[in-house]
């Protein structure tokens, strides 16, 4: 009896794997990458997804003229690296991390406003492993809240 | 027949099948790395190449909180008449009006909280939580959101701080639970409101250069959103909108735009990047009437 309970647990737990991973990934991003955004405000939009080194995800975005932006980039820890590059609607490179020692965020405003696209990719690690790591990813977005310069009536 | 070994070889099978799906599953992540041979460093940088392909895309819009501190900003005054009445809530009856109009709502909300208006923000607050409730996503909204408000009514950055998180809480719960399209419509919802108050606004203001820049740029997150709803097209309710979205797109598409490359800059001390262009745009009177006009009758085909 205690075998086949055994039994049960394991195969459940293989089963539900995925979708415990999705939902630590949710977690992960409430809690570790929104302290990063500080002092921005969040947006309030959920871009998180689980990667595995070398792949990529993109986030597509509209970014307003004399608004300050914040793009946060954060991962569990087990993964290399995550590089992230900002691209313009033609995907010309306007910043890449990867130049920057990795860095995790990165800060700017714009003269216009644009549609940029976030491309993040997990970097393969240097040493071979016998298993590919992956974990979660998180992009959020965060805008700077400054007072209004009009008066209002 | 043996009923205890028929059962112990039926789990031996479950079990079997499990690890079986599971491996199966995880086939698009990759696989073992076997041998330490340039062969397979030859393989890891192919894969990487293989690999370049997006595994996921995200679709962003502007929260209803930054819109409307983009609106305030760009010198619009409260007005109540521009709001959906919390009256109308009780003629929401199908999923898809109560998903559009709970994005009306959320953008009520955030109009309100960011123009101090702490009486309308707690009923359109009381209005999000009914619609909420009644699409069933109540469990993803924090119990205590209603006395946290309350406490924080007066407190503009911390107002901003408690919806833009009761918005994530939900878009998560929704993309989470298999409903990323419920989460698309009530996108929708909260983008056409923000536009339309946007667009009274301009009506109604003689100084309107940056409300109707504003409006102008609103063309880029149309784009995003059309992307967006065309990937659950299969949901009749997300199919059902796009004909008003492209019909919007055609009157955006008649503004004239020209923009120069653009040309990051970087202020050292800062460390804030300016990413500097020059855009042009032009939109006729006619063009902005008929834009006024198009997203009336949008949005009134949402509320009514």
């Amino acid at each position: 009896m205690k075998k086949n309970f055994k039994l049960i647990i394991i195969a459940l737990a293989v089963l539900l794997t995925p979708y415990l991973g999705m939902s630590q990934c949710k977690n992960f991003a409430k809690k570790i990458c929104k302290t990063q955004l500080l002092p921005y405000v969040h947006d309030g939009i959920f871009n998180a997804t689980v990667l595995s080194e070398g792949e990529t995800a993109e986030l597509y975005k509209t970014f307003y003229s004399g608004q300050q932006y914040r793009i946060s980039i954060c991962s569990a820890d087990e993964l290399p690296p995550i590089q992230f590059q900002v691209l313009d609607a033609d995907r010309h490179v306007l910043y890449d991390n990867k130049k920057d020692d990795y860095a995790k965020y990165y800060d700017f405003k714009l003269e216009s406003s644009q549609q940029l696209i976030i491309a993040i990719q997990v970097q393969t690690k240097d040493e071979l492993g016998d298993k590919i790591l992956s974990g979660c990813v998180a992009v959020l977005v965060g805008f700077m809240n400054v007072e209004n310069s009009f008066n209002q009536h | 027949m043996n009923i205890k070994l028929f059962s112990y070889k039926a789990l031996q099978l479950l079990t079997f099948v499990s690890f079986a799906i599971f491996i199966s599953a995880c086939s698009n992540n990759g696989t073992k790395v076997e041998n330490e041979t340039s062969d397979t460093l030859d393989a890891q940088q192919s894969k990487k190449d293989d690999l370049n392909k997006a595994k996921q895309i995200f679709y962003s819009l502007p929260s209803p909180i930054e819109t409307a501190m983009l609106m305030k900003r760009a010198g619009a005054k409260y007005n109540q008449e521009y709001l959906n009445s919390i009256n109308n809530v009780s003629k929401y009856s199908t999923s898809k009006s109560r998903a559009l109009n709970l994005g009306v709502y959320g953008a009520d909300l955030s109009f309100s909280s960011m123009f101090d208006q702490s009486q309308a923000s707690l009923k359109y607050l009381s209005t999000t939580k009914k619609l909420a409730d009644d699409l069933g996503i109540l469990n993803a909204i924090d119990k205590s959101i209603v006395s946290r408000m309350e406490k924080n009514i007066n407190n503009r950055d911390s107002l901003m701080t408690i919806i833009s998180e009761t918005f994530m809480n939900s878009n998560s719960f929704l993309k989470e639970n298999d409903r990323a399209e419920v989460a698309a419509i009530i996108l929708v919802g909260g983008w056409v409101e923000g536009l339309y108050i946007a667009t009274k606004v301009a009506k109604s203001t003689t100084a309107n250069k940056e409300i109707i820049e504003r409006i102008i740029d609103q063309r880029l997150s149309l784009n995003t959103l059309i992307n967006l709803l065309n990937e659950y097209k299969n949901d009749e309710n997300v199919a059902s909108l796009i004909p008003d979205m492209n019909d919007l797109n055609t009157v955006f598409s008649k503004i004239k735009i020209t923009s120069s490359k653009i040309e990051p800059t970087t202020n050292e001390k800062t460390k804030v990047t300016t990413l500097k262009t020059n855009t042009q745009t032009k939109m006729s009177p006619e063009v902005f009437d008929e834009l006024v006009k198009k997203v009336d009758l949008f949005r009134n085909k949402i509320i009514k």
